[in-house]
């Protein structure tokens, strides 16, 4: 084996393991962190595949952002020492079933169906090149993506400010109809 | 290619990945942990759409920029939805997805 498949099925192992953890998990609390070591080892794979920035972003995006704000939200709604009632069986059975049947089929068609790669070179992927893509117009340009996610991040923006606010805002007649 | 992994690897492993995400969407009951289950989804579409551009398409940068979208809408996603949950919470007193069964308060 080389170094490179025994990093992948160190990260492989690593991902399945805690993702399972992380929906079987009684307390909540560890089932964040469980997270977090799934998104970080996801971000393993993405350097194993040669994509330097995604990890990057991966890393300060997801395990840092994402699950930072998840951590909290458990602070603000439940006590750290609470566990969950344990599923009923049935329900656990039948969407382990849905689950693994679902697995299954896709994995039979995985295994199938032959995957043909181009033979054109391979492209240096570097920020640069990112950098330019994402702001050009041209024939490998994202412009009209990146315009439209940033208008997007901008409206997520303020709607999670709208809705968190305490209090909210308050209409003259819902007022007057508590008092 | 130079990695010495077939692409159906990282396929089956996105696969498992998505359905334990699928597996914790059908049994969880706190908002929360439902959407942990959906940022493992997202983050397994995301090996999928990178393996195929690397193993596949080494000259295209499609995967590269959707699933750096896709990020960037998870992140929209985890902010809106944990900041309806936490009004929920101060509602309800429980994020509990089968106590919160009434829209109109």
């Amino acid at each position: 084996m080389t170094s490179n498949q025994i990093m992948f099925a160190i990260f492989s192992v690593v991902i399945i393991v805690f993702s399972i953890l992380t929906v079987t998990s009684r307390k909540i609390l560890r089932s964040a962190v469980y997270l977090l070591f799934v998104l970080v080892s996801t971000a393993g794979l993405y350097f194993m595949l040669n994509y330097q920035f995604l990890a990057a972003v991966q890393l300060t995006l997801y395990a840092g952002g994402i699950v930072v704000l998840i951590i909290f939200s458990i602070l603000l709604t439940s006590h750290i020492n609470q566990k969950f009632e344990p599923v009923g069986w049935k329900k656990s059975l039948f969407s382990a079933l849905a689950a693994i049947s679902g697995a299954f089929l896709s994995i039979i068609t995985i295994l199938d169906y032959k995957f043909s790669a181009t033979t054109e070179a391979a492209k240096e992927v570097d920020m640069r090149l990112i950098g330019k893509s994402l702001l050009s117009v041209g024939n490998d340009g994202y412009v009209l993506p990146f315009e439209v996610i940033s208008v997007l991040l901008l409206a997520a923006m303020v709607a999670a400010v709208v809705i968190a606010k305490k209090g909210g805002p308050k209409k003259a007649g819902s007022q007057t109809l508590n008092q | 290619m130079n990695t010495g992994i077939p692409l159906q690897y990282f396929l089956i492993l996105a696969t498992m990945m998505f359905f334990v995400g699928v597996y914790g969407f059908l049994t969880r009951r706190n908002l929360i942990t439902i959407l942990m289950s959906v940022e493992l989804i997202l983050n397994s579409v995301n090996i999928n759409l990178l393996a195929f551009n690397r193993y596949l398409y080494p000259n295209k940068l499609e995967g590269l920029f959707f699933s750096l979208f896709v990020i960037t809408v998870a992140a929209a996603e985890a902010a809106v939805a944990i900041a309806i949950i936490i009004n929920i919470y101060r509602r309800f007193m429980t994020i509990n997805v089968e106590d919160v069964n009434e829209m109109k308060y």
